[in-house]
């Protein structure tokens, strides 16, 4: 992996630049907000960024899938093939789902299916091991690990 | 109903028309200013001219309720500032930045004072002229790096640093500048002065150590009574900076200083528009004051003052960006863009309001920054043709 360089914008936010393989230029702007520019330079005028792409947080979350899919489910793979008879599952609750309101312990899902929620995805950020008062919201994306025969049911649950 | 409850009512009636109606004009300027892509800044001048002293429609408002609002316009302005900035960036700034910062304070400090004297002011009026001449204004500098898209350039770090660096400069000219503005004999104005510099370093060393523990304590608040919070703690310091004469904006300063982390970014958001509102009653009473002849007998020295204080950034521009390793057109790029000078410039030029030359001073600064903040923009804008592609979605 290249040198990543990160540069302080006082005020603004943090600017992560690096150099391709081929001898491009590239950094990525984090507003403070949270907001994200891809920036590309120019190949003659190192001062200058030639590209500026604004990114909303849908466009970054899709570009990034884009980028990092492959990687992402090689990754999910390997942890099936390591944990036999364990299977990991992206499950996201439509805005109608019974659940939306509920905490996770007032659904109880582990009693009820044997399946643990070990994290839930909102709009961009990741809640890694969620507590038992974390309440759900349509559009959430719960990641479950369990049996295949429970996280079936465990869809039922909240996907019906 | 007494007939004074009847009299107040009907006051009150009256002020609301005319709040409500100024306001109104204010929207529409800014609205405009958006659309020239400059800042509202000079335009609220104007408009404060046409409501103010000799304008042509001049108010009723009394003026204590408009300068209070003010007044607090300012120390939102300085809050604000503060929370752009965290105790990490200010070491960072002063670790780096020094060289640059030296040479932007002599390159637009003089020009200023300079001129002062040549116009045969005290001291102290040239020394605050000094100061409107100085310091850039880092809202429209931020803006326009953030509309010609130049955050991803190599100059850009090093701009910023300089903004860091000013405002932290600021924090000492301040309460210095107040301490002459007060008008004693030398031995008092010393005192005064070594109190003042204390007292910043002592609030600033508070801020800096506390601030931690400041924001964790904030941080669980709803936005309602976050917002409280933060307005009333930069009233209170604020409030007591200035019973200590270090200057009430300094004591707002520190307080966004203080604050850290997502309380920092939360009181931002929240404060933002509260400071749009006051802030602009504060460019409007600060222009309220000035005789429109004033003003137009200072546009040909704000000018020549324009003149000298662009040259000035373009060396502090050159200085920084070299500092980085960036080339000519960079260099340049940085130059332009420092130009534009508007709300700190006006804050300074507003402490010297009731000195003996404070009405040259408020006109010239006026003039001043009707020039600079105009023609700072644009000329940021055309150092650097052809502009880079641009794909923003629609």
């Amino acid at each position: 992996m290249p040198d990543v360089r990160e540069i302080r914008l006082p005020g603004i936010g943090v600017r992560h630049e690096f150099t391709t393989t081929d001898g491009e230029r590239v950094a990525v702007l984090v507003h403070r907000t949270g907001r994200r520019e891809l920036l590309l330079y120019d190949r003659d005028d190192p001062d200058t960024c030639s590209t500026v792409l604004h990114m909303s947080p849908d466009d970054t979350r899709t570009l990034t899938e884009l980028l990092g899919a492959s990687q992402v489910t090689e990754a999910v793979t390997e942890v099936q093939q390591r944990i036999e008879g364990l299977a990991i599952e992206w499950m996201t609750i439509p805005p109608g789902s019974p659940v939306v309101g509920a905490t996770i312990a007032e659904g109880q899902f582990r009693t009820r299916t044997g399946v643990s929620i070990v994290a839930v995805i909102r709009d961009d950020a990741t809640i890694p091991a969620p507590g038992p008062d974390h309440e759900f919201r349509g559009g959430d994306v719960a990641v479950a690990v369990g049996t295949p025969a429970g996280l079936d049911q465990l869809r039922a649950l909240l996907v019906a | 109903m007494t007939l004074a409850a009847a009299a107040a009512e009907s006051d009150a009636a009256l002020a609301f028309i005319e709040i409500g109606a100024v306001a109104l004009a204010l929207a529409v300027l800014a609205r405009l200013a958006a659309r020239l892509g400059i800042t509202a800044i000079p335009l609220y001048l104007v408009a404060g001219l046409a409501v103010g002293v000799g304008g042509v429609a001049p108010l009723d408002v009394s003026a204590e309720f408009i300068s209070l609002a003010a007044e607090i316009g300012v120390l939102l302005l300085l809050l604000a500032l503060g929370l752009e900035y965290s105790a990490d960036d200010l070491r960072h700034g002063l670790r780096t930045g020094f060289r640059p910062a030296a040479v932007d304070a002599a390159a637009n400090f003089l020009p200023g004072f300079g001129m002062g004297l040549l116009l045969g002011w005290s001291t102290t009026a040239a020394f605050l002229l000094g100061g409107v001449s100085w310091i850039s204004s880092s809202g429209v500098v931020s803006k326009v790096l953030g509309d010609l898209d130049r955050f991803g350039n190599r100059e850009t770090p090093a701009v910023l640093n300089l903004l860091v660096m000013e405002d932290l400069a600021m924090a000492v000219f301040l309460p210095v500048a107040a301490a002459f503005a007060l008008g004693r004999g030398p031995g008092s104005t010393l005192t005064t002065v070594a109190v003042a510099l204390a007292g910043v370093v002592f609030i600033l060393n508070v801020a800096l150590r506390w601030g931690g523990r400041l924001s964790t304590a904030l941080a669980p608040a709803s936005d309602e009574s976050l917002l409280l919070a933060v307005f009333g703690l930069t009233l209170l310091v604020g409030g007591l900076a200035q019973q200590l004469e270090v200057s009430a904006a300094i004591g707002a300063f520190l307080v966004g200083l203080a604050l850290s982390g997502p309380v920092q970014q939360r009181a931002g958001t929240l404060i933002g528009p509260l400071r749009d509102l006051f802030a602009a009653v504060f460019f409007l009473f600060f222009s309220f004051q000035i005789h429109p002849g004033d003003l137009v007998g200072a546009l040909l020295p704000g000018a020549a003052l324009a003149v000298l204080a662009s040259a000035g950034k373009l060396a502090s521009g050159w200085v920084a960006g070299g500092s980085v390793g960036a080339g000519r057109r960079a260099r340049l790029r940085a130059g332009t863009v420092l130009i534009a000078r508007g709300e700190f410039s006006i804050v300074i030029a507003s402490l010297g309001a009731h000195l003996a030359d404070g009405d040259d001073l408020t006109a010239l600064a006026a003039a001043f920054v009707l020039v600079t903040a105009v023609v700072g923009p644009l000329a940021a804008k055309y150092a650097d043709r052809p502009r880079p592609r641009h794909r923003q979605p629609a």
